[in-house]
């Protein structure tokens, strides 16, 4: 049982330095949403249920820049459907009832996924699921310190915080290209949105950008 | 209910679902090769995309303006490989000075 045991605190253990910047990420996040009219509280319920940095910070992006809702919703589903395949991977490793796989599901984030992968496909879940709830509770709480303190701050823009989103993209993609095919993906994918974005409305680039991952249809 | 609480809601309800797909229905089948492969591609395509609006997208046009500078410095930081919360804020630090300068 000893080993176990200890495979939660580790798992939470390996994702303590990442928790102080997922805290400030959620700051951000509930400082911008805020900044955009979001009052307190929906930054902290989207949070708690959506659990899901990339998507939160498109969402209100897109809505920001005055794109529709159905745009932003769009944006966000589309970046959040990498979980399927994420989720299907892990799955072996979820054990117990339906309700419980369900709920050890959404702590299933980029980072806890990552921390959890013991190599050849394998994930140890008592790995994910303590990094998963330190994250959890670092992303809620940052994002509540944002939005709620999010007035004694100050102005965003004149932070350079606007700044801090194409930063906090890119932070992102750079793990993600890891062979031509995923750098082929993503020089298309931005080239796509750069040429729509003088035309198309806010938000729709963004989608469109997702055509370029068709690529992967091609045999390898 | 306002378009913050309608994406909230919808954006909630479908993560929660796509995240649960795989480990509640599936039961650890993997997908087919061919739709795995285009679903491996999503990641870095929506998010250079992200990134390429956010540096240049301003109400329907494209611009270079303070961002591009922070966007550069958080590159350079991305590059010394500094850990992400230093990257975010040269990145913010940076374009904060060039608008107090310019």
């Amino acid at each position: 049982m000893e080993p176990r045991s200890r495979s939660y605190r580790e798992g939470a253990g390996a994702a303590a330095p990442l928790a102080i910047a997922v805290v400030a990420f959620g700051v951000s996040f509930g400082l911008l949403a805020r900044a955009e009219g979001w009052g307190w509280a929906a930054p902290i319920v989207m949070s708690a249920t959506t659990f899901a940095g990339s998507a939160q910070f498109a969402t209100v992006s897109v809505l920001g820049t005055g794109g529709t809702v159905t745009a932003a919703i769009a944006s966000a589903l589309l970046l959040n459907a990498r979980y399927a395949p994420i989720g299907v991977s892990v799955a072996p490793f979820f054990e117990g009832p339906a309700w419980s796989r369900f709920l050890h599901a959404q702590l299933v984030v980029d980072e806890s996924w990552a921390i959890a992968a013991e190599g050849h496909g394998r994930f140890n879940a008592r790995m994910l699921i303590g990094a998963g709830l330190l994250l959890y509770v670092a992303w809620v709480a940052g994002t509540a310190i944002g939005s709620v303190g999010g007035e004694v701050l100050g102005d965003p823009e004149s932070l350079g915080l606007d700044a801090a989103f194409p930063a906090l993209f890119l932070a992102l993609l750079v793990p993600q290209i890891r062979d031509r095919r995923t750098l082929t993906a993503a020089v298309l994918g931005a080239a796509i949105a750069l040429a729509l974005t003088p035309f198309a409305p806010a938000g729709v680039p963004i989608i469109a950008a997702s055509a370029a991952c068709l690529l992967g249809l091609r045999r390898r | 209910m306002s378009d913050a609480w309608i994406s909230v809601a919808v954006v909630g309800v479908g993560t929660i679902a796509v995240k649960a797909l795989g480990p509640v229905a599936l039961g650890g089948r993997p997908l087919p090769e061919r739709l795995t492969g285009v679903i491996e591609l999503l990641a870095p395509a929506l998010l250079a995309a992200l990134v390429a609006v956010q540096a240049f997208g301003a109400e329907r046009s494209l611009v270079v303006d303070e961002r591009l500078i922070g966007l550069a410095a958080a590159g350079i930081a991305l590059w010394r490989k500094a850990p992400i919360l230093v990257v975010l804020v040269v990145a913010a630090a940076t374009t904060a000075l060039a608008r107090l300068i310019a």
